[in-house]
């Protein structure tokens, strides 16, 4: 088995990232203007490298299947934005971030790169601000913090309940500023459909118009990818309807090894699916963690009296409620990592405490956040005695500045009002930690293929902690790559436009076509979407938040058996020179069907419970750890990068070994 | 519930279009409106039948991608939310609902329901930023203060989503409480204060080139607003503008 190098520089941790930027190649300004760079993707990550990249002046061509580069998924982030500021004085730093990091993803990350991305993390906080961001101020006009899942500080900065619209559109002022100075061209409506390979080097990409169904060719000396994750490969989850896989799963299919395919975030607040019709999840932010308390009834009586209507939540007094998280992990209760508090709620639904019809919920409690804000405001405005009425109406008021948003969202799915009943919550898939394999530069094993954000697979290990997508895809993209990718591009300042009428081009752009037209031209028989949520259903059912060795076989088999009946019996109305939005979700769905089988591939190799995935023959038997996922260090502390061999069934292993130097791996404990 | 829907369609952007007929069965009153609208298509797919193009993506309000004027108002009949957050129990059984593109001269119907919203774009980067490099050197964020009320407010402006319900929906199809929005945000903030008055010039003429019209202080762009962006934004605008114009 062939193993990987990371290119991880030598030295100690905290002087690796000064020192590789004090002595890596440098493309001279004069020369940066005959370079030309390619970004697939233009969420956080993809809009700040663009934006970076054309300012110092790369030629940028950026490419989004979206009308605008504000509408990626990257816009419906809520929580916040990590950074080791301190500015609370509670005892943050570098080191501390970088340690919550490792330790949240449940070791599986790659030190250097989480390191990197603790110590990069504050001048994000710093350049944000600057382009205009409005964070959130106490007042004393200084920027204000609160915490998250699997943290004791408080460092996640946050605007309202739509940070990551707040970042994202930062990052689009910034693109919208090089745009008008015409460093960047923006291709919107835009789909990238394969990479272009010429020597061995990523040289450009094959895109369809996806208003006129033109099938373009662009060339540039480097590609990026940072076209964000694969969490739709189950059909439902909080993406967006159109994230997808695509171009990472091409590069993968061009060399690009694809690394952690299984680890996937199931996220523990989500409103409950309703019905078959439905089309995705809705996230409801971990930031409501910091003042809901979850809990499901003690008593079967009452669970069932709940799902018959014949009791309301708010009935039942303070003993007959089991407050699971607190009673469980003392020291983090409702703060506990994402993954700790998913697999605790799917415990409880699974022994039949779930609070909805389909017995798939627990509720979220806002009444003591309600109770104790209301009581401090009382004192604060000097109402003595004030009724409870009065410190409701107060209480909410706070609330509702906190998270107005997120409980108007919320009354609008479930028609009941959040601030007088508990809200009803339910574990989904949420975040994909797994992506393209790159090394310490973000390149893939494309030389000049570089892959940025939640499309690699690098900072977040087995497990993403609240509020760090967002500081990741911004550290790649404004603070890490436009200096990595300079020492790849140092060579080719006499290089030379790249041309696209050459045998490269021509392959590529063939193999783009005849795939658009099979599938105008097959007569099959079944939607698209049919064949996607047969996906999801068995991703779900047997590569889900729990999984064991027989399941995940099956699922192998399963998908192959789907993936074979796409092929035959798929539908695509409208033809391939138009704008054809079943032809679109016809390529994705293709490429989830590979991507599935390889996905539980991966997780059937992974014999061990790890973040959000819990392997049912890996629990903890004895010891106050009793049930608890049991992580194997011994055998699984690497990174199962695969390479691609035709079918996922047929893909190669490699290893990358994880060290750890600067923190100890231990079980994790959150008690 | 059993619904009759009368949809534009438009084959592209040089066709002519035409309100087409069709009735759906069975709709849950949990279902999104555009989960509707999945059901419709799945109906004409599985039927042979080309499906109804619409603009949608996160499905949670905050994108701003869904566009379709629903009964003659901007994303629906309801106040405050996007057609994704728009659900069935707001009709009733046997409805007759009508479902167009957004219209406005400035935004060309691309094919059925969708719309060329780039206008929007261009706008933005006549001058929607701060020009500041990204470069890792800027000051601590924390020496720029800024009071709470205006940095409430300006995320108040910030909240826009870019839908253009505000031009669907204004009988002069101006773009005032958009470009409003923008340019309030980065008034209330001291970062931007160098160039605010090139600033709110060049968005404000190429809104204009664009073909958008003006304010004539009806309201309705407020009201239909899913994020409730308020028209003080546009007087703050144009209290911008007077003062670049001084």
């Amino acid at each position: 088995m062939a193993t990987l190098d990371s290119k991880v520089p030598k030295g100690p941790i905290q002087d690796k990232w000064t020192d590789y930027k004090n002595h890596i190649d440098l493309v001279n300004p004069a020369n940066k203007r005959h370079i030309d760079v390619i970004v697939v993707g233009t969420g956080l990550a993809g809009g700040s490298a663009a934006a970076t990249l054309a300012e110092l002046g790369y030629n940028v061509k950026a490419f989004a299947y979206q009308d605008s580069p504000r509408r990626a998924h990257s816009i419906a982030a809520q929580g916040g934005i990590n950074a080791a500021k301190n500015y609370q004085g509670d005892g943050d730093s570098t080191y501390r971030l970088f340690y919550d990091t490792v330790k949240g993803g449940d070791y599986r990350s790659r030190e250097a790169n989480v390191y990197r991305l603790a110590e990069v993390s504050a001048n994000i906080i710093d350049q944000c601000v600057a382009q205009g961001v409005p964070f959130a101020r106490d007042y004393g006009g200084l920027l204000d913090n609160r915490s998250f899942g699997g943290v004791l500080v408080s460092r996640t900065f946050y605007a309202k309940g739509q940070t990551g619209q707040q970042l994202l559109l930062g990052a689009y002022s910034a693109m919208n500023r090089q745009i008008a100075r015409g460093k960047i061209e923006m291709f919107n409506r835009h789909e990238m459909l394969d990479v272009v390979i010429v020597d061995g080097k990523a040289r450009g990409i094959i895109a369809r118009n996806l208003i006129t169904g033109e099938i373009e060719r662009h060339s540039a000396h480097a590609v990026v990818v940072g076209s964000g994750g694969y969490g739709n490969v189950y059909f439902l989850s909080t993406n967006a309807m159109g994230s997808n896989a695509t171009a990472a799963w091409k590069i993968h299919k061009k060399g690009a090894y694809f690394a952690n395919p299984c680890y996937t975030q199931i996220h523990p607040t989500c409103i409950p699916r309703s019905g078959d019709y439905q089309s995705k999840l809705t996230l409801m932010s971990e930031s409501l963690r910091n003042d809901g308390r979850i809990w499901v009834p003690k008593n079967m009586d009452d669970v069932m009296a709940i799902r018959e209507g014949r009791k309301k939540p708010t009935d039942l007094s303070e003993d007959e409620r089991d407050y699971y998280l607190e009673r469980r992990y003392p020291a983090f209760g409702n703060l506990v990592p994402r993954d700790v508090a998913s697999r605790a709620a799917k415990e409880r639904c699974d022994a039949g405490y779930g609070v909805n019809a389909t017995g798939e919920a627990v509720y979220l409690d806002f009444a003591s956040a309600i109770e104790r804000y209301g009581k401090e405001q009382a004192k604060i405005h000097n109402i003595s005695n004030p009724s409870k009425e009065k410190i409701t109406e107060l209480g909410e008021a706070i609330v509702e500045a906190k998270y107005g948003n997120l409980f108007q969202m919320y009354e609008k799915i479930v028609d009941q009002n959040p601030y007088k009943t508990p809200m009803m919550i339910y574990p989904a898939v949420h975040y994909t930690m797994g992506g393209i394999w790159v090394d310490y530069n973000l390149m893939t094993t494309i030389p000049g293929c570089y892959c940025i954000g939640e499309a690699n697979f690098s900072d977040h290990g087995a497990n993403r902690l609240g509020a760090s997508a967002l500081m990741q895809g911004l550290a790649d993209g404004y603070f890490v790559l436009p200096y990595t990718i300079g020492d790849y591009l140092a060579d080719d300042i006499r290089t030379g436009k790249i041309p696209t009428n050459t045998k490269e081009f021509d392959e590529a752009e063939k193999e783009v076509k005849d795939r658009i037209n099979f599938f105008v031209n097959n007569k099959g028989t079944k939607s698209v979407d049919y064949f996607h949520k047969k996906l999801g259903n068995v991703m779900w059912n047997k590569a889900g938040m729990s999984r064991n060795a027989q399941g995940l076989t099956e699922a192998m088999a399963e998908i192959k058996a789907i993936r074979e009946e796409f092929w035959k019996d798929v539908f695509v109305p409208g033809t391939a020179n138009e704008m054809n939005p079943e032809l679109e979700k016809a390529g994705r769905v293709a490429d989830f069907l590979e991507l599935g089988e390889l996905f539980a591939k991966d997780a059937l190799m992974r014999a061990e419970s790890c973040g959000g995935h819990f392997r049912e023959e890996s629990a903890e038997e004895s010891g106050p750890q009793k049930g608890e996922a049991k992580r194997d260090d011994e055998n699984f502390a690497f990174v199962a990068a695969w390479e691609y061999k035709g079918e996922p069934a047929d893909a190669v292993l490699h290893k990358e070994e994880l060290e750890f130097k600067e923190i100890e791996l231990k079980q994790r404990s959150y008690k | 519930m059993n619904l009759t829907l009368k949809i534009w369609r438009q084959k592209d952007s040089n066709a002519k279009g035409q309100m087409v007929d069709y009735k759906v069965a069975d709709i849950s009153e949990h279902m999104s409106f555009l989960e509707m609208m999945d059901v419709l298509n799945e109906q004409l797919v599985n039927s042979g039948e080309e499906p109804i193009a619409f603009d949608h993506d996160c499905r949670e309000g905050i994108c701003g991608t869904c566009s379709m004027f629903i009964n003659g108002e901007p994303h629906g009949p309801d106040r405050g939310i996007t057609t994704c957050q728009l659900h069935m129990r707001s009709f009733k059984d046997g409805d007759t609902i009508t479902i167009e593109p957004f219209r406005a001269a400035a935004f060309p119907v691309i094919k059925d329901l969708v719309v060329d919203r780039t206008s929007f774009e261009r706008i933005q980067q006549a001058g929607g930023y701060i020009s500041v490099n990204t470069s890792g050197n800027t000051q601590d964020a924390n020496a720029i203060p800024i009071s709470k009320h205006d940095a409430d407010e300006a995320m108040d402006a910030a909240a826009c989503i870019g839908c253009g319900a505000c031009v669907a929906t204004c009988k002069n199809s101006s773009a005032m409480l958009f470009v409003g929005a923008k340019v309030s945000q980065y008034a209330l903030l001291p970062q931007g204060q160098v160039e605010a008055a090139d600033r709110v010039r060049n968005m404000v003429d190429q809104m204009d080139l664009e073909g958008f019209g003006n304010c004539t202080n009806t309201g309705a762009c407020e009201i239909e607003c899913p994020k409730g962006i308020s028209l003080e934004n546009i007087a703050r605008m144009n209290r911008e503008l007077m003062k670049a114009n001084i």
